[in-house]
């Protein structure tokens, strides 16, 4: 038992101070708050790690004389302006020092976002600190991009080869196929069929498949702590709004005649409450997918604020006993997210689902 | 906030991969590994249902062959029960042919005897009738072996005869 104990908190501490150099250099990350090395910017630290990024970071620490290193992989930059296109490594950024020339524009990275700027680099900021400069339409390849299509690839690769097992006559599942088959059921079964019915179940049975593993890789993706894992790609907006849109989409295009009925002359119902009643339902068509979209991307969002914060209690109390407190609680909360990214893939696939069946549901 | 509006080039790039993955997964996964494992759900139900119909039919084959048993145990005890008759019948029978001929036999021999006694009777009779002659015949010599004698009887017999 004393052995066990010993062993976990020599892990623990491992934890720690792993978790301490990541924290720290994040810290150092933001230019403006290098000389400053005694307070600990909890907040900069948790939105710098939940947003996007133009650099892919693997590793920074600090060297013996005290000189900042950071191991990042640049990242390709896409930008469309003034109707051109101009790519180049994110590496010509120089973390933000630098101003990069493009045709006649010049730009400047201030904290991971692109701006337009004079020749010297100068940001403009209003009252509350907030550039106004303006911002080139920026289709970089980012973090959340690049973790994304990793994902992907682990994705295709898993259920490519799970296919190809298939082939031939019915047999035993086994390897990868034993693993996936029964989460394929799962889906076809109690999501699919369940909220579709078995005849219109096929048609919408690639996209909600497709919806759920996706969701449910990045979110284990964005749980993995170390380089290449721990992008906050399906806690961003983006991600979830793209993701609800298409179901908004799917849902409507696809909405029988019983469907629109029931939102545009609801039956059984007197007129005056019809004319209060039809703006709600045309607004329910939005706020269906529109709460899809925001409750996996605050759940996502908030596991991982939760458990940087957690991170960050040591050097916001600047005491090493808060440690075994700070990692046992995000070791729990890591557990606990694993469930959640579960279940959320599940909801976001399920009431996806739904509302495809409710809109597709025949009058009988 | 920062976090609330959406970047347009994520979200290209995800309904980008996001379509890709769609299409390329529906493609070379989904569709083989749906169809695989519908296949192999009909393959096992009918399995399941040819199993069960291979069980009723061991079933109805077990009631026939019990039956059949039933039916053969009775046969056999009929067959038994008839050929024990028939036994019965025909020793029954041959007894009383056996008697039948025994009695024949009996009657012809009897008739034989009687004819071969009658036979040995007349036979004797006849013998008797040489043995009187012959005796007589040697008495006669006998009694007439001397004139006077002879004599004798000759008067006697005439002295029988009448001539009338």
């Amino acid at each position: 038992m004393a052995k066990i104990l010993r062993v976990s908190y020599t892990v623990f501490l491992f934890f720690i101070v792993a978790l301490a150099s990541f924290a720290e250099n994040e810290n150092h990350d933001n230019s403006e708050m290098a000389s400053e090395e005694e307070s600990f910017d909890a907040l900069g630290m948790i939105m710098h790690h939940i947003s996007d990024s133009h650099y892919w970071h693997i590793i920074s620490f600090e060297k013996k004389d005290g000189s900042h290193t950071e191991i990042s992989l640049p990242l390709p930059v896409i930008l469309l302006h003034d109707g051109t296109l101009s790519v180049f490594m994110s590496s010509e950024f120089h973390h933000g020092e630098s101003v990069v020339k493009k045709g006649d524009s010049y730009f400047k990275l201030y904290h991971d976002k692109i701006y337009f700027t004079n020749s010297e680099g100068e940001i403009i900021k209003d009252e509350e600190g907030h550039p106004v400069n303006e911002k080139p339409l920026d289709f970089s390849i980012t973090k959340n991009v690049a973790s994304m299509w990793m994902s992907a690839l682990i994705i295709l690769g898993l259920f490519i080869t799970a296919a190809r097992k298939y082939k031939g006559s019915p047999s035993m599942p086994t390897g990868v196929q034993s693993f996936l088959e029964p989460l394929i059921t799962f889906v076809r079964d109690d999501i699919v069929v369940e909220q579709l019915g078995e005849e219109k179940a096929d048609k919408y049975m690639p996209y909600i498949l497709t919806i759920f593993f996706f969701i449910w890789v990045n979110n284990l993706i964005g749980m993995v702590p170390v380089f290449p894992g721990g992008s906050n790609v399906s806690g961003n907006i983006a991600f979830t709004s793209i993701l609800a849109l298409f179901t908004l989409i799917l849902t409507n295009i696809n909405g029988s005649k019983t469907y629109w009925k029931h939102i545009f002359a609801p039956p059984g119902i007197p007129t005056p409450i019809k004319v209060m009643l039809v703006p709600i339902e045309i607004v329910s068509i939005f706020t269906k997918p529109f709460a899809l979209m925001i409750r996996l991307f605050a759940n996502i969002t908030a596991g991982h604020i939760i458990i940087l914060s957690l991170a960050s209690l040591m050097f916001v109390m600047k005491t090493y006993y808060i440690a075994p407190l700070s990692v046992g609680l995000s070791l729990f909360m890591s557990m606990l997210e694993l469930l959640v990214g579960l279940l959320q893939a599940y909801i976001f696939a399920l009431l996806s689902a739904l509302f495809i069946g409710m809109a597709v549901k025949e009058e009988h | 906030m920062d976090l609330l509006t959406p970047d347009p080039g994520l979200v290209f790039w995800t309904g980008i991969t996001f379509l890709t993955l769609l299409f390329l997964l529906r493609k070379y996964a989904w569709r083989p590994i749906l169809h695989a494992l519908r296949v192999r759900e009909h393959s096992i139900k009918n399995a399941l249902a040819s199993a069960e119909k291979i069980r009723e039919e061991a079933r109805n084959i077990e009631v026939l062959k019990k039956q059949t048993l039933e039916e053969a145990a009775l046969q056999r005890d009929k067959i038994i029960a008839e050929a024990r008759e028939l036994k019965d019948k025909i020793i029954e029978e041959a007894k009383v042919s056996a008697q039948k001929e025994a009695d024949k036999i009996i009657e012809k021999t009897r008739i034989q005897l009687e004819k071969e006694k009658r036979e040995i009777v007349e036979q004797m009779k006849a013998q008797v009738a040489q043995l009187s002659v012959d005796i007589a015949g040697k008495l006669l010599r006998e009694e007439l072996s001397t004139t006077t004698k002879q004599k004798e009887i000759i008067n006697r017999y005439l002295d029988d005869v009448s001539f009338n």
